[in-house]
This record gives C-alpha cells, structure tokens and sequence, in this order.
C-alpha cells in the first residue's frame, strides 16, 4: 500500500511502501526483493533520516526479551519505544542511562541517531551503553556486534542512521534510581554571557540544559533558564511521594487535534510565548522535587505538538561548537535576533568528551532550534551552516532535512571512513534513504 | 491465576491479545505452528506484566494432532481464544484447489476440530469460556474473497451453535467479527483509514466482551450497522455490484 509517509517535521513528505515484520526472516526476505530500503521506528527523527521507497517500520518487532532486576540490563528487540521501557523498569528501581527530550522514540531509533541526553556530560550518548546488538547487514545476515565484537560495524551503527542495515536486537545497561522523582533547580539568566557561567557553576548536576529565548536583544541578548536536576533520594520527597517512591500517577494526556493554520506563527507570537516562559517564573532560582516525566519530556504532555507549526511542517535546527568556540553560538544567535526568525524553543546544552567514528556528539555548546519552513527559511539555514563550519561544528543528522552534502562532508571527520564501512556491509546500497542520498552516502 | 490459550498466537491480533489479557493479570499460553517463534512474546508477556506464559505447537490444518495437543496442557485454559486464519488469495483459490483447501481448512474444518475438544472438556467441567475470530466477510458472500467469506460463514454458524448448546452447561462462548484490522495478514491491501481498527483495540473490545458475558460482538461496533445495511441490499442488486 503507497502511502505518504513524513517523520516528525512533517517536511518533507514523500510516497512509500511501508512493511511491518515481526521474524528476522521475513526483513531477509523483504531486503532479498527490494532495494532502497531503510528501518523506520516511531517516525520521530525530524526529517529525511528515515524516508525511502521503501521502509521497514520495526513497530511490531517490539519485544522484551530479558530483564535483569539485579545488574541492570535489559534486552529488546528493536521496535520497542522508550516509553514502554520506562513502564517496566521504573518501578522495579531501573532507569534509562541516557533518554532524548521524548520518551516516543523506539530502541533502534536510539541507536541509530545514537541520541544524548541532559546527562551527555556525565554518561555519554547511548551507544556508551550497548553490551552488544544484532543487526541485519546487507548481505542478509544477522550479525551480532559490540565495541569488541565487529567493532566497525558497531561504530558504524551507532548514529549511523540506518545505513548498516536494520538494527534487530539491543543489549544495554540501565541505570539505578531510588525514585521516580527528580529533584530540580531553575535559575533565570539575564543574558548568555550569565547562562553560560551558570552551566559552568552547576556543572557538577547529573542532568543539565537551558532554555534560551533568542529573540532578545542588548543586555537581554542570549537570556534564558538554565535547568539542571538530580535523581531524588526518598528523604527527599514529601509524604504523598513517599507512600510509592517508584510509582508515578498516571496523567491525562492533551493532543494537538490538527494542525495550526501557519498564521497563528510569526514573530509576534513567538516573541510572547518566550516572554511568557521567561516570566513565569518569578523568582530566580526555584528549587522543587517533580515526577520525571516533566522533567526530561515536557513537550510529550501534548501528544502531536508538531501540529502546532502548520500543515507545511518545520525543521529542527540543531549544532554543535566546539567549547573553545563559544563566540560562534552568540555569532548564530545575533544573526537569527536580527533576522527576526525566532523559534518557540531552542534549547542549549554543555556536551561532554565523546568523538565516535559517526555520531554528533563532542565537546563543546549544541543549540536546538524550531523553523516554521516559508520561503527563504532554506537560504536562511545555508547561511547558519557556513558560520556552523567556520567555527568546527556540525549539524545533527536525526533533526536534518535540508543541509547540503558538503556541509556534511566537511563537518564530520569521519565520513569517508563511514562510507567505506557502509560499502563492506551495505555494498549493493540495499539500505539507503532520503538523506543518505542527497549527502551522497548511498547515491 | 486464570489461564487463556491462544491458539494461531503469532499473529498481530494474538500478540495484542495476549497483552491485553496478560495485562489484565491472566497467564497466557501461546500456540503456533512454529512453537520456537513463540520465544520472544512469551519471554515479553513475562517481563512486561509478571504472568506466567507458555509455548506450545499447534497446527490447525494437522486435525489428528488435535486431541494430543489439548491433553497434553498440563493447566486446562479457562479461556480459550481462536484467533487463527488464513485469507488466502481468492483469484489463485478459484483456479487452485490447494489454496481453496487451505482456506477453507484452516479457518473452518481446523477451527471445529480444536474447538469440539476444548468445548467436551468445558462441557464436562461446567466452565469456561471459548471466544471465536471470525469476520464480517462471514456475513455475506462477495466476489473478492466469497472463499474466505464462506469458511468464515460456516464458522460463525459453528459458534452459535455451540453456544446454544454449551449455555445449558454454564459454558460462554463468544463471536467476534472484526472489521477491517491493520495486521501483517492485511498490510498489503488498500484499507480506508476511518474503517480500520488497530490490533489493540480489537483486543481490548474482546477483553471487555468476555468480562461482559456478551455473545456476539462486532469490532468495531460501527461494523454491525455496516452489514446490516450490506445483509439488506436485496440478492439481485447486489450480485450487479463489483464488492
């Protein structure tokens, strides 16, 4: 059945063939009469990652296969989300070491952008975190790999968006918690000259990220609330917490009905919104113990909030600077201050030492911004990008739709390293997607 | 603990009503012809819910295999749930009699002869409850999939019957016609988006039928008003129509 297919920027959108499969056997037989094949999760990297002829949706392959309560690891297949994770693990005393800003993604999603966290500092991404995993290489095998076993294909899986074959099986390690609650701290920033000292201070927080309202200008420029928190002890919660410290009550959820006519977005509102967020705190600092789903996704207590950015969908804009090359952050934001293209949210976070062989992760400032796509929005990118590179910072592929090959060539030391592991595993370009074409890694 | 058997359990329907039950704190026993494929559901039903869950082969076309089958459950099932089918290709049925046969023994002859074991135990024990997957295309024949349509028609027939007879035993019996239903078995037809079910929420209208003692349910509800119109269209204008 042809259908339209788009991921969670709702851009672009193009006609494919999406199969589920619930045995390795029937994804051998499908890669055996198809190519231009590509695994696709729950749909919730931004743009082209996950786009092709044809998908391979793992949603159905979503089992646990063990769990142990002792040590702390967990095996899985691959479609299963990290939502359903957090369901079983949470109360049995077992986190997530590393979970993204949405809880809706699946297990090979992760892997395959190999996602951070507000922990990336202290733990790393995910990958930092697999005991092994299988995958289904291009020569139809499933082949078990971990940073000792087949060590290049494990490299070149781990962020390597689906290019290496289908991710099947993940291995991993969880983390221990006491709780299901997060001791949290927000303190408000004037400027980003005061953000960027406080992430400094409170660099010791397991779990860090600010907030950043980007239209500001003069002494307000770069203002925003840095937010950093701890797992709670139980002595730390109140009485109704105490009663099931590792049980959370479940909450209705609101969604986004349809999307917004494109109108209701334009700097005006954007600007109050960021006002809104900046003033609804009133103090300085706000120190408060909360569950851990508002703490680490927010934006999941609207279901569909992409709708809100209209029928022509967004693109999520999001880079890494080297630390040295923090004047290229206020070189970004000055230029999109001055274009007046603001976003609802753009999110700042330290990142620690990490340069895998593919993944977007290293030391330094990564800046997470939402366009409303309109005209001139693509020109306007190309010039960020170029500032981006100036500065030895790359783009994160999970979020890209639009960069050009170049850009991405450029940015990521690695590439042509990739491209040959791709070649030993996927050599018939069996596994190849929209991106992976127009950065001319599969074409 | 009460126990439900799930026989034809690799299917997308199965997996979501395994779950369903599991969730609902039952243990589960999972049926299938390929019994190792079974592996990785029985394991997740385990961790997920903290049931017990147990894999058997079942095939439902090896009918001398059947009484084996049931007596060797050293746990008799309090629910027992068929939810095995095969749909089959009609045009290939129609010129092939081994694809005809197939269909027509894998959703009726197969599904009578497993169930006339578990409904002589129930009988016997005066208890249980036995739920039937038949469909909507069982209601009225039509030129796409009448082949399937007809062991569907006969099955239908089947659990009404028993359940006439089985209510004198304090036995529930249970028909399900679900409509169209997003599952591999359909993943390659044109399905129209509003009239389409997921899994899940075929499972959790069984599970709610069974609690409720009810004897015939569509799924979703809209399907009963659906073919009562499709039953109405009087036979010589329907047979000029192309369904």
């Amino acid at each position: 059945m042809e259908k339209r297919l788009a991921n969670w920027g709702n851009y672009p959108a193009i006609a494919c063939d999406e199969s589920t499969f619930s045995q390795d056997e029937q994804v051998q037989d499908f890669i055996s009469s198809h190519s231009a094949v590509i695994a696709r999760g729950n749909g919730r990297c931004y743009g082209d990652a996950s786009l092709a002829q044809y998908s391979v949706s793992t949603l159905k392959y979503d089992k646990v296969l063990a769990f142990d309560t002792t040590n702390g690891v967990f095996e899985c297949q691959s479609g299963i989300t990290l939502d359903q994770i957090l369901d079983i693990i949470v109360p049995k005393g077992w986190f997530l070491p590393v979970t993204p800003g949405t809880k809706f993604i699946t297990v090979g999603g992760a892997v395959a952008s190999d996602v951070h966290g507000k922990n990336h500092h202290v733990d790393g991404s995910f990958s930092g975190h697999i005991i092994e995993m299988d995958v289904i290489t291009g020569n139809q095998d499933t082949v078990t790999c971990s940073a000792e076993k087949e060590p290049d294909l494990f490299w070149a899986t781990c962020g390597g968006m689906g290019l290496t074959g289908i991710i099947t099986r993940v291995k991993f390690g969880l983390k221990k918690i006491d709780t299901a609650y997060i001791r949290q701290k927000q303190i408000k920033a004037k400027n980003l000259e005061d953000l960027i000292r406080l992430f400094e201070e409170y660099k010791d927080y397991t779990y860090s990220m600010a907030w950043i309202d980007c239209l500001q200008k003069g002494d307000s420029f770069g203002r925003g609330i840095l937010i950093v928190g701890e797992h709670a002890t139980p002595g730390e919660l109140n009485e109704q917490q105490r009663k099931a410290p590792l049980h959370l009550t479940a909450k209705r959820k609101l969604s986004m009905p349809f999307n917004l006519p494109s109108f209701t977005l334009n700097t005006l509102t954007v600007k109050a919104f960021n006002w809104l967020y900046y003033l609804k705190n009133t103090k300085r600092e706000i120190n408060n113990v909360i569950p851990y789903e508002p703490f680490f996704y927010p934006l999941d207590a609207i279901l569909h909030w992409n709708r809100g950015y209209g029928k022509a969908g967004f693109v999520q804009y999001q880079f890494v600077l080297p630390l040295e090359k923090k004047e290229g952050l206020v070189a970004i934001l000055k230029k999109i201050s001055d274009a007046g293209l603001g976003s609802f949210l753009a999110v700042l976070k330290v990142f620690g030492k990490q340069d895998s062989l593919i993944s977007f992760p290293m030391e330094g400032y990564t800046l997470a911004l939402d366009f409303p796509v309109r005209k001139g929005l693509f020109e306007f990118l190309d010039q960020l990008d170029e500032i981006v590179l100036q500065y030895g910072g790359r783009l994160y592929l999970s979020k890209d739709a639009r960069m050009k090959q170049e850009v991405f060539w450029q940015s990521y030391p690695n590439a042509q390293k990739f491209a040959e592991i791709i070649k030993k595993y996927n050599g018939k370009k069996l596994f190849r997607s929209v991106q992976s074409d127009r950065l001319l890694l599969t074409q | 603990m009460p126990t439900v058997l799930i026989l034809g359990a690799g299917s997308d329907m199965a997996v979501a009503i395994a779950r369903e039950f599991a969730g609902n704190k039952y243990d589960i026993q999972l049926a299938a012809r390929n019994k190792a494929s079974l592996s990785p559901l029985e394991q997740d039903l385990r961790i997920r819910y903290g049931v017990e869950s147990s894999t058997y082969a079942f095939d439902a076309t090896d009918f001398n295999s059947h009484p084996a089958f049931y007596n060797a459950l050293t746990v008799k099932p309090d629910i027992t749930i068929a939810v095995f089918g095969y749909l089959g290709s009609q045009e290939k049925g129609q010129a092939d009699w081994n694809e005809a046969s197939r269909i027509l023994h894998t959703n009726y002859t197969g599904a009578v002869s497993i169930l006339n074991i578990v409904a002589e135990d129930y009988a016997t024990r005066g208890t249980g409850t036995i739920v039937g997957i038949s469909s909507v295309a069982g209601e009225r024949g039509r030129q796409s999939n009448y082949l399937y349509g007809s062991a569907k028609a006969g099955f239908t027939a089947y659990l009404s019957g028993l359940r006439n007879r089985l209510f004198h035993k304090g036995v529930h019996v249970l028909s399900v016609q679900p409509g169209f239903v997003y599952t591999r078995m359909t993943e390659n037809l044109k399905l129209p988006p509003l009239l389409t079910a997921q899994p899940q929420d075929v499972a959790r209208d069984i599970y709610r039928a069974v609690k409720a003692k009810k004897n015939q349910i569509y799924t979703r509800w809209f399907w009963r008003y659906i073919m009562l119109i499709i039953k109405s269209i009087p036979e010589f204008m329907f047979k000029k129509l192309k369904l």
